[in-house]
């Protein structure tokens, strides 16, 4: 196939496999569980890059996919007795369910309108949950220590389900490549670059904005479940914490937003700075103003983000950095 | 080439709150013609070319291309079929390279290619319209004339039956003009029909077969470039005076009243 010819798949591949390989190779706990989270980073901020980086949309509360992703699928999980990996398709699936529908209305606003409405929904969600009662209510829903007995204890399961979120990471990532060099990835440009006039060359822009959105929300709905399996217990305001959703939106622009590599470089990037500032005891309260900085810093200096810029400054390694 | 009838205007009106910038146009194009579309600034032609391909529906009237009735579609509905347009003010997918926008042309349009196929139309129509020297650069860094050039091949890539040009020569120089208006009669003897708004004047009456006159919103005259030309109204349209107009008339036409020279 034509896109393992090209170099700027395997360099991004090969980068999430290394990073993903680091904590088997090590067989050291800390790793994995730091390299979880920047392999869950990775995957969240590819996903927001389809609807962000691609067509042009800024969804600001993305992070609803991951809460009700993560709601479904733990719902199964606990009270359904579901085994992991259906439980997380369904969370994919009510994520993807969501998004289909708000593609059908939201999607034709424009803008800030647009992004306006993605944190009103978040919003609105986590208020539905809190007041659902097959959902736990306000306390939310744990899982008995015992299930994971059925994986083989606690330790195997933390190693299984870390590589699930290490296969999902390698999935977006290639989804993402996947998706850009396709005819649909065109038409997604093409309406970021000026809906108008895409509409007028005949991309169906209606049609082409939903689906980018529900293949952005698809994967956060299975990570959703992966995090809240591990984690144990779910809980409303865990599910959907709005400044996760700035946190991603953050990761993507700082790589560089429209490009593979960068929601992957981006998302490493400041997962570690998060991990060195909440351990550091001067920066420990200060990691979302750091986070709000690096966002303004980003949007007025670098909007391309470090491979756009990057992209732009040596244009031979064009072919490499996608 | 048989005259069948491409496009079929009938009794179209456009209204934008207290303005009536659309009146009862109608209109029919002969496939493989030239038809040109003049009138002053804010007469609404833009307006009809937005009614025609679907930007914003008209309010009342038919629009009827290849025998269907395309009222009401939406652009990229009417795209699909095979009517394509470029844009008064161009616009351009910037971060794009000029072969991806021609690219995007070829993919959405009548055709509906696939990339492979997209890629190999954009490189014959990056050669038709002279920006294959181009082809590996941002669109954004062309120049204006080399951004009209891209318009015209993103549509032209769409292998569409009828291309809408709204004000191709605008803003270009008189090699830049007519270098575009050879191009404009290469599409043409293609076998695409054109149907043109423009302001350079002696371009358009050199190019069109027949020209369409709008002014208010009103279809004010219709008839070969020579006609259109003579047209009182047309003139009067113009310059505002019909006094003047007859005054220019009689400087073109030689003295016929030494009364009127005065």
């Amino acid at each position: 196939m034509n896109l393992l010819r090209q170099p700027g798949f395997w360099l991004t591949v090969l980068l999430v496999l290394a990073g993903g390989l680091l904590a088997p190779i090590t067989q050291s706990a800390t790793v994995r569980e730091s390299m979880f989270l920047v392999l869950m980073f990775v995957a969240l901020a590819s996903s927001l890059n389809i609807i962000l980086g691609y067509t042009g949309y800024v969804s600001f509360g993305h992070i609803v996919f991951f809460g009700l992703g993560g709601y479904v699928g733990f719902y199964f999980l606990s009270q359904q007795s579901w085994s992991l990996a259906p439980a997380a398709l369904m969370g994919g699936l009510a994520a993807a369910l969501l998004a289909l529908l708000l593609g059908l209305s939201i999607l034709r606003l424009r803008g800030a309108y647009f992004a306006l409405a993605t944190i009103g929904i978040n919003e609105a969600m986590r208020a539905l949950i809190t007041n659902l009662k097959i959902f736990g209510g306000p306390t939310g829903m744990s899982l008995h220590f015992s299930v994971y007995q059925e994986y083989g204890g606690a330790t195997q399961a933390l190693w299984i389900t870390y590589f699930a979120m290490f296969g999902l990471a390698l999935v977006v990532v290639v989804l993402s490549f996947v998706v850009k060099k396709s005819k649909f990835g065109l038409g997604l440009v093409s309406i970021r670059e000026d809906e108008d006039a895409a509409m007028v060359m005949g991309v169906r822009a209606p049609r082409a904005k939903t689906w980018s959105f529900v293949l952005s929300a698809v994967i956060p709905g299975i990570i959703g479940t992966l995090f809240f399996f591990k984690n144990g217990n779910i809980e409303p305001g865990d599910a959907f914490r709005l400044h996760l959703s700035i946190e991603t939106i953050v990761m993507v622009m700082l790589g560089g937003q429209g490009t593979v590599l960068g929601p992957v470089l981006g998302a490493a990037g400041y997962e570690r700075l998060r991990g060195f500032l909440l351990t550091n005891p001067t920066f420990k309260d200060l990691q979302l103003a750091f986070a709000g900085l690096a966002l303004l810093i980003i949007v007025l200096f670098v909007p391309a983000g470090v491979v756009g810029w990057l992209r732009t400054r040596l244009p031979r390694l064009r072919r490499v950095l996608e | 080439m048989s005259a069948s009838i491409i496009l079929q205007v009938q009794g179209v009106g456009k209204r934008f709150g207290g303005l009536q910038a659309l009146f009862d146009i109608n209109l029919e194009l002969p496939e493989g013609q030239i038809l040109g579309l003049i009138g002053p600034n804010g007469a609404g032609k833009t307006t009809l070319f937005n009614a025609i391909n679907g930007v914003y529906p008209p309010d009342s009237g038919r629009v009827t291309f290849r025998g269907r009735d395309i009222t009401g579609l939406p652009p990229y509905g009417v795209a699909r079929l095979g009517l394509a347009r470029t844009h008064q003010i161009v616009r351009p997918l910037n971060e794009l390279t000029v072969r991806e926008n021609v690219m995007a042309g070829a993919c959405f349009g009548r055709m509906d290619y696939g990339l492979s196929d997209a890629a190999r139309e954009a490189d014959q129509v990056m050669a038709l319209v002279g920006l294959t020297p181009r082809a590996g650069q941002l669109a954004a860094s062309l120049n204006v004339a080399q951004k009209k050039r891209l318009e015209l091949a993103r549509a032209l890539a769409a292998q569409p039956y009828l291309l809408l040009l709204d004000e191709v020569l605008a803003g270009l120089n008189p090699t830049e003009i007519a270098e575009m208006v050879q191009t404009i009669r290469a599409i043409r003897d293609r076998g695409i029909t054109i149907f043109m708004i423009e302001h350079v004047m002696h371009a358009v009456m050199n190019v069109s077969d027949r020209v369409i006159v709008l002014d208010y919103g009103e279809q004010i005259a219709e008839g070969t470039p020579a006609e259109v030309a003579a047209n009182p109204k047309v003139i009067e349209a113009y310059l505002g005076d019909p006094k003047l107009a007859e005054r220019l008339r009689i400087s073109d036409d030689g003295p016929r009243s030494e009364a009127e020279r005065g």
